[in-house]
């Protein structure tokens, strides 16, 4: 008996036990700090800088990242690109976490979080993008949620209710590419009305197009990544089918990420043409500028050619990580970097490195919850009791 | 007073002829709004303007604005360059090195700027801003959410943020002395000031003020009044001894309003709405015909491939059989051939047994 308590108490001990844990523990006191004391108290934002890295990391990134969603359902549900199916259920997953996370982080930037229902119930804003945004994300949630439902259900048992949301899966799955087209173009959209502000070589009246095709490169690259890792960590939980499929997802992911960033790259000259702001490549902006566009567009079209044509599949896994990496950068860059890009040094932002925490808080909140869901519903393997699913 | 039958055609043929006119007027033309009729602002001579902070302090007075650190009277705060801040609706900057000028340092006045097209107006997801019939860019801290989206939006970095508020944070900002211009009174900093560098009224009349000053005073001003287009025209104008990038104005903001610059991005909502259904759908489909295609394919090439086995094998079975009685066929023509040729062999020992014979008699009979 003693021993079996020792080994328990043991076995959740681990690295990342404890890591996680004392992540939680800071981010729930800048939480009570950010709550009672407000924005000012934990935050670096200005009167000039009123957007930081909960804008610009937890919603811009976040939303990106977790296009995985869409895109694989859109690949396996309407595409009928069934041999990724096992791709499906973890992409959704990550999507669900994603953008739960995402509303948990508005609810600490905007200022007064218990009024997010406004713009919904009381006064409509339609003239606003934001507008767009908070109402796709809404209901992309809701949609999300109904999509990854099947899988809590599974693991529940409740048989009818799944099979009535099953039936659904092709509404939901173009349900969910509508709106995903509407809020990923929107978040780029929001800088349109700032000319003023953002550096002419980010400014482009394709940005709502530019952040569209990247979510699409964002949710490839994410796929791979996060299978990438899932196999490392969960393969116990895999079954022959994941575990067949495995490399057939990353080749063809890792393929269709090429074919994707050879057109954002191409898109991304246009851009560049139509504001005829090549001169601005020479200043230090530009350099920058080319940095992410032949360091994090470029390279890893090539790279993932490459890899997919001679099957190097570990070469594809690095290209995926550095692709969400350049992601990353790019939301950056619009958000902060090239944002007010005109002020005096004194006068830019640099996070405070309690909003850090936050952002690091939330991100290992999300990894606890998907270990929790993946350990326990079936996710990374299909259902004995339920193998119709194909 | 009954309404006669020629009055009724008569309010009929003008409602019909409005909506016509109207609706074909809007369609054909690249609508603009030039701003509320009648609507007032205020126009900031800088040359007029002595720096004396006034302003600020009337503002601060009847906008009930927290106390300074530094009272209104100490200049040197001059010394730094300020902006608009949650406790400030309004400051003066002085820039001391104009080129142009050698009458010494100039001053210009920052406050909300009160667009004809509001760009805050425009961002907010909660319709906190409105721009009013009396020109002010009002703010409605009731329904704000504090998304700071206003603040992103503002070519002219006005609005401001209670940061430091825990519960009910605010959007700060001028409101042209709204309460106040109301009941017909000024603006808290056009009533301080001592030298008239402000002057409020209809901003078609200050346009008007502006023009006659640069027409008297060439040498004074610089041509142009700054506000008139401005991301398509601003309540507040202002002219100036100098050019206004000196005075830290951009001159790069374009003269479309800020609506213009999301109206593409948002017509485009429900365009994809409407059609990505269609569009998807439509793949949806042509891919399950293909799988069907396909698997019909297969069936047939399954099914095409047992009947040619069949009938392989029934041609080998026929042939076969054919073979085996050609085979029989012979042999029986062979067992003929042979008995036959037996047959003749046995008449022709017969015969030979004859002549034998025969020739033995003759023999006999010649000896």
């Amino acid at each position: 008996m003693s021993d079996e308590a020792t080994t328990t108490s043991k076995s959740y001990l681990t690295p990342f036990n404890v890591i996680a844990g004392i992540i939680v523990v800071i981010g729930l006191f800048i939480t009570a700090l950010r709550f009672t004391k407000g924005l000012g108290a934990v935050t670096n934002l200005s009167d000039y800088n009123p957007w930081g890295i909960w804008i610009g990391f937890d919603l811009l990134v976040g939303v990106a990242l977790a296009a995985g969603g869409y895109v694989t359902s859109a690949a396996v549900y309407i595409f009928g690109m069934k041999k990724y199916h096992s791709a499906v259920r973890p992409a959704i997953l990550t999507g669900f976490l994603g953008y739960a996370l995402v509303v948990i982080a508005l609810n600490y930037d905007v200022g007064r979080p218990w009024r997010l229902p406004y713009p919904f119930l009381i006064q409509q804003g339609t003239t606003s993008l934001l507008f767009e945004v908070a109402a796709c994300v809404a209901l992309y949630l809701t949609v999300l949620f109904i999509e990854f439902s099947p899988a809590a259900l599974e693991w529940l048992g409740i048989r009818k209710a799944r099979s009535i949301v099953v039936r659904l899966t092709l509404l939901l799955t173009i349900f969910g590419v509508v709106l995903s087209t509407l809020h990923q173009s929107s978040l780029g959209a929001l800088f349109l009305i700032a000319p003023a502000k953002l550096h002419p070589l980010w400014y482009s009246p394709y940005l709502p197009v530019f952040f569209f095709v990247s979510s699409i490169i964002a949710g490839l690259s994410m796929v791979i990544f996060e299978g990438t890792l899932s196999h490392r960590f969960f393969a116990d939980k895999m079954d022959e089918e994941h575990l067949k499929e495995k490399d057939t997802v990353v080749l063809g992911f890792g393929k269709a990420a090429s074919l994707v960033l050879a057109g954002y790259f191409i898109i991304k000259v246009i851009g560049v043409s139509e504001g005829n702001n090549w001169h601005l490549l020479g200043t230090s902006y530009g350099l920058w500028f080319l940095v992410e566009i032949l360091g994090f567009v470029a390279l890893p079209c090539y790279l993932y050619a490459i890899g997919v044509r001679e099957k190097k599949l570990n070469l594809i896994k690095w290209t995926a990580a550095w692709t969400v990496l350049g992601i990353i950068v790019n939301r950056f860059n619009i958000c902060l970097v090239a944002f007010n890009w005109h002020l005096p040094s004194s006068e830019r932002y640099f996070p405070h490195w309690m909003e850090i925490g936050i952002s690091v808080f939330l991100v290992t909140v999300g990894l606890i919850v998907y270990r929790f869901i993946v350990s326990r519903m079936p996710v990374l393997y299909t259902h004995p009791d339920y193998p119709d699913e194909h | 007073m009954s309404i006669t039958r020629r009055r009724f055609l008569s309010w009929l043929g003008a409602a019909g002829l409005s909506t016509a006119v109207g609706n074909t007027a809007n369609a054909a033309s690249n609508r603009q709004f030039t701003g509320y009729p009648e609507s007032n602002g205020v126009l900031f001579d800088n040359t007029r303007c002595i720096g004396c902070r006034k302003c600020e302090e009337g503002c601060n007075k009847v906008n009930e604005l927290p106390q300074p650190d530094r009272a209104f009277s100490d200049l040197s705060v001059l010394d730094t360059k300020r902006r608009t801040t949650a406790k400030t609706y309004t400051i003066v900057n002085r820039y001391d090195d104009i080129r142009s000028n050698a009458n010494g340092p100039m001053y210009r006045k920052v406050q909300c700027n009160h667009c004809l097209e509001p760009a805050c107006a425009s961002a907010c997801f909660v319709r906190a801003f409105s721009k009013t019939e009396t020109g002010a860019v009002i703010y409605d801290a009731s329904v704000c959410v504090g998304c700071r989206y206003c603040m992103i939006a503002c070519p002219f970095e006005i609005p401001t943020y209670e940061y430091d508020s825990a519960f009910t944070p605010r959007v700060m900002k001028c409101t042209m002395c709204y309460p106040r211009i109301s009941k017909g009174l000024l603006p808290g900093c056009v009533e301080a000031c001592p030298t008239e560098a402000l002057t409020y009224g209809k901003r078609e009349d200050l346009l008007r003020i502006g023009r006659e000053r640069i027409r008297t005073f060439p040498e004074r001003y610089v041509d142009y009044i700054y506000g008139e287009n401005e991301m398509g025209g601003t309540s507040w104008l202002y002219i100036s001894g100098a050019p206004f990038k000196e005075i830290g104005m951009r001159e790069d903001l374009g003269i479309t309003p800020a609506p213009k610059l999301t109206s593409g991005a948002l017509s485009g909502v429900p365009i994809v709405v409407g059609l990505w259904p269609v569009l998807l759908t439509g793949i949806y489909a042509i891919n399950k015909r293909k799988q069907k295609i396909e698997k019909d394919e297969k069936e047939q090439a399954v099914l095409s491939a047992v009947k040619n086995a069949e009938a392989e094998a029934e041609a080998k079975l026929a042939d076969a059989m054919q073979k085996a009685e050609k085979e029989k066929a012979a042999a029986i023509e062979k067992a003929v051939a042979k008995a036959l040729e037996e047959a003749a062999k046995a008449k022709e020992e017969v015969t030979v047994t004859d002549v034998e014979e025969a020739d033995k008699k003759s023999t006999e009979e010649d000896s």
